[in-house]
């Protein structure tokens, strides 16, 4: 494990007095601090809390919220609750998907945007949303999708 | 509270503006609006002015709100660009800003006060008897209005045994969805054998298209604290647990400020209020599993382990968290608790039917004019909840169908409008009242494909631990894909119905025991729509993109290029006053052509099952029709 996030993860353990219980606040304090949960991470909370490594995996990946590899700069959420769903949610997903050329749960080459679909995110009076970071996006269409993403291409600057 | 009848009754003095600071209103910018505000009433030296604010309305779509006490003048979509009126002409010389008054989508008419809006006037508030009202950030204000109160009879004037009692009598029932009688559920485990039980807050309100424990938790967080150390003293409990989605930082922030605020007012942690009652609550924020909702797989979550349900009995009032007694509550059922002490089993009783009593929380959404949250009377019909309260489908479409209780849900169609809505006659609709969401559907939405949707959320967010629930699923969802990609055959009808049958009986909980429903109600109540799709290859709403085509019509196309720009993938071609054409195998039916076309030409059309006839490539718009006013802004002009 590198040194600094050895050091990091040193210092959000202690603050935990090693109880079970602790392992998923833990996991989400480090995906906080790292952007997702590098192996030596898993392992060493592992060790910590006296758990078989396979025993945090099988937690960690359980979940939705914990990530194996490392995220884009901004995360563009897309809401696909059923309030956004009968309003048109699904072509602003296509939408997303063709303008940053990836599907959900993957990044851009660039590493500038990675892209995820959420449950509902309890705006749904303003469906169909999305996210860009934490700014939500209210009732967009594919060309609004377009607009916002639209220097992309011609050089891969961020929108907006 | 919302004051006088008229704005006039009030000098210029002692006015205060509260600006929601939901999730929904923040996320447009309500904060930057209250910052504003501020820096504006501190300029004009408005010294009698206060600017607040408040939690969630649930009425986020007229967001962001704010409203003006004591006159009771409720403003919609504020801007930052409003404040310096706002703050001139009303809070300085008391004259209103009518242009941000509710505008009634159904009537047009503008509604100043707040009283007046039908959205509210035809609600009976308990669960969100605050929401809106007060600075949830703040305990005195929860205390101003009564606060504590409740928790101070419970635990001075009444036994445990009476409290349990007193919400038998009041016939108040789950509100996470399930519906059991909430006073016996704390009877069980208070009987209990062991010193050490838990009392746990479900908070986890994972079925898209519900909001209102978020909004509850974000705008009255010490109701839900209330509601929870009466419990906890009912049933003999020292610790308590919320387990909140980590979606809803916002209401996960209140409720920390408001435990943190409640332990140093003396209502939680140590002796409370004196007593020899001691209560300490922990929050525990989910991480991203739907199934976590479930009790028993919301138990293993907290304790650190994959949140799988297992099965019943034990029950958790016999063996929960940690092996101990433990009593689990939704965020509403809890919330009406204070209430039921403080007004009594009778006055709760009064409200609602026979076996459904007090009121039912709705997140009424999709496609209705007014959508938000709504808490009515059980028992109401649904048509008053849609067309009165919601105002119906906006811009004169068709209702085709209601689907209530979230992904595990049923739809109902518009000859059930007239069903009183309580636990039991949803039930007997096919459908659930489950955690109270209430999706709109009108003609433009498929049935099949809507069913489809709620299936592959159950079916993505089915644990893994019954085969049923796992693969049956699946299957029911690739058959689902095959109808509404036009491959269905019609024996999959029955299939579909056999499968779901499976799906129930294989699965210990909830989640598979109700995923069928949305794929059940729609087969019983939609079938010809099943049919269409299968036999005609036909989708009648014109939603399932396999089966719709997009053309543009050579007598109303003018040639403006505005699609023809706008396609994101080329698939339209035609030049400067020549008839676009969409070349039908680049065509990826995302519908920006139709969005986009002018709707003085509405030269686009959808349809399904049939074929339109149109130049096989660009021609000539007549000269005749370019009088109709084609020019002016076209980017190929």
């Amino acid at each position: 494990m590198e040194s600094n996030i050895k050091e990091q993860l040193d210092d959000i353990l202690s603050q935990y007095d090693g109880e079970g219980d602790d392992l998923i606040p833990i996991l989400q304090e480090a995906q906080e601090r790292f952007g997702y949960l590098p192996e030596g991470v898993m392992a060493g909370v592992a060790k910590f809390l006296r758990l078989p490594e396979s025993n945090v995996f099988g937690v960690a990946t359980f979940y939705a919220q914990f990530k194996f590899t490392p995220t884009g700069k901004r995360m563009v959420k897309v809401c696909r609750g059923t309030a956004c769903h009968v309003k048109g949610g699904e072509r602003i997903l296509e939408s997303v998907q063709r303008e940053l050329g990836i599907q959900p749960g993957q990044t851009t080459d660039d590493f500038e945007y990675s892209l995820e679909v959420v449950a509902c995110i309890g705006a749904c009076a303003l469906a169909p949303t999305m996210m860009i970071d934490n700014e939500v996006q209210r009732k967009m269409t594919p060309k609004k999708v377009a607009e916002l993403f639209s220097n992309r291409s011609k050089g891969g600057e961020n929108a907006r | 509270m919302l004051g006088k009848e008229s704005p006039r009754d009030y000098p210029d003095n002692q006015r205060t503006i509260f600006i929601c600071q939901g999730t929904g209103c923040v996320s447009d910018k309500s904060v930057e609006i209250r910052e504003a505000l501020e820096r504006k009433v501190e300029e004009l030296e408005l010294k009698s002015v206060k600017v607040d604010f408040t939690g969630c309305h649930g009425f986020c779509e007229q967001g962001p709100i704010a409203f003006v006490e004591p006159e009771g003048i409720f403003y919609t979509h504020v801007s930052v660009e409003d404040v310096p009126e706002i703050a001139q002409s009303h809070l300085q010389k008391g004259k209103p800003v009518k242009r941000l008054f509710y505008k009634d989508p159904v009537t047009g008419q503008a509604v100043p006060y707040y009283k007046d809006i039908d959205f509210y006037a035809k609600q009976k508030r308990i669960v969100l008897r605050n929401c809106g009202r007060i600075n949830p950030e703040r305990i005195e204000d929860y205390l101003a209005i009564g606060g504590y109160q409740s928790l101070r009879k419970a635990l001075f004037e009444m036994t445990p045994e009476q409290v349990i009692d007193e919400v038998k009598r009041s016939g108040l029932r789950g509100r996470g969805g399930a519906g059991f009688p909430t006073g016996l559920k704390w009877e069980f485990c208070r009987k209990s054998p062991g010193k050490v039980k838990y009392l746990i807050c479900n908070a986890d309100e994972g079925d898209p298209g519900a909001f209102m424990d978020r909004s509850t938790m974000e705008a009255d967080p010490h109701a839900v604290i209330e509601g929870m150390a009466i419990a906890a003293h009912a049933i003999g409990a020292t610790e308590g647990y919320i387990y909140i989605r980590a979606e809803y930082p916002l209401a996960v922030k209140r409720l920390r400020i408001a435990l943190k605020q409640a332990e140093d007012k003396g209502v939680l942690g140590e002796k409370i209020l004196g007593s020899n009652f001691s209560f300490k609550v922990h929050v525990k924020e989910g991480a991203g599993a739907f199934v976590c909702g479930e009790e028993t797989a919301l138990m293993a979550s907290i304790e650190g382990k994959r949140g799988m349900p297992r099965s019943r009995p034990p029950f958790p009032a016999q063996s929960g968290l940690w092996g101990k007694p433990t009593n689990i509550n939704n965020v509403k059922t809890l919330a009406s608790v204070p209430v039921i002490i403080a007004q009594g089993a009778g006055w709760y009783a009064k409200i609602g039917t026979e076996k459904s009593k007090g009121t039912a929380v709705f997140a009424l959404t999709g496609k209705v004019a007014n959508s938000g949250l709504v808490e009515v009377p059980m028992g109401i019909p649904l048509r008053e909840i849609i067309y009165g309260i919601g105002g119906g489908p906006p811009s004169g479409k068709h209702f085709k169908a209601v689907q209530t209780g979230g992904p595990s849900g049923g739809f109902l169609p518009a000859s059930l409008l007239n069903l009183p809505v309580d636990y039991e006659e949803l039930t007997r609709a096919g459908s659930i009242m489950g955690s109270g969401g209430m999706i709109v559907l009108d003609e433009d939405n498929c049935i099949v494909e809507t069913a489809k949707f709620f299936l592959s959320f159950t079916q993505a967010e089915s644990c893994g631990k019954c085969v049923l629930c796992r693969l049956g699923t699946k299957q029911m969802l690739d058959i689902l894909e095959d109808i509404t990609t036009g491959k269905g055959k019609l024996e999959d009808i029955d299939l579909l119905e056999d499968l779901a049958k499976d799906v129930v009986a294989g699965s210990l909980c909830a989640l598979g025991g109700t995923a069928p429903n949305p794929v059940l109600t729609s087969i019983r109540y939609f079938r010809d729509e099943y049919e269409a799709h299968i036999k005609d290859k036909r989708c009648p709403a014109l939603a399932c993109s396999e089966l719709v085509s997009y053309y543009i019509l050579p007598d109303k196309c003018q040639g403006c290029g505005i699609c023809l720009r706008d396609c994101p993938t080329e698939a339209i071609s035609g030049g400067k006053r020549m008839v676009h054409i969409i070349d039908q195998g680049k065509c990826i039916k995302c519908g920006t052509c139709l969005d986009v076309c002018p709707t003085k030409f509405s030269a686009v059309v959808k349809v399904s099952g049939e074929k339109v006839t149109v130049p096989s490539k660009p021609i000539p718009v007549t000269a005749t029709k370019r009088n109709t006013g084609a020019s002016g802004g076209s980017p190929l002009d």
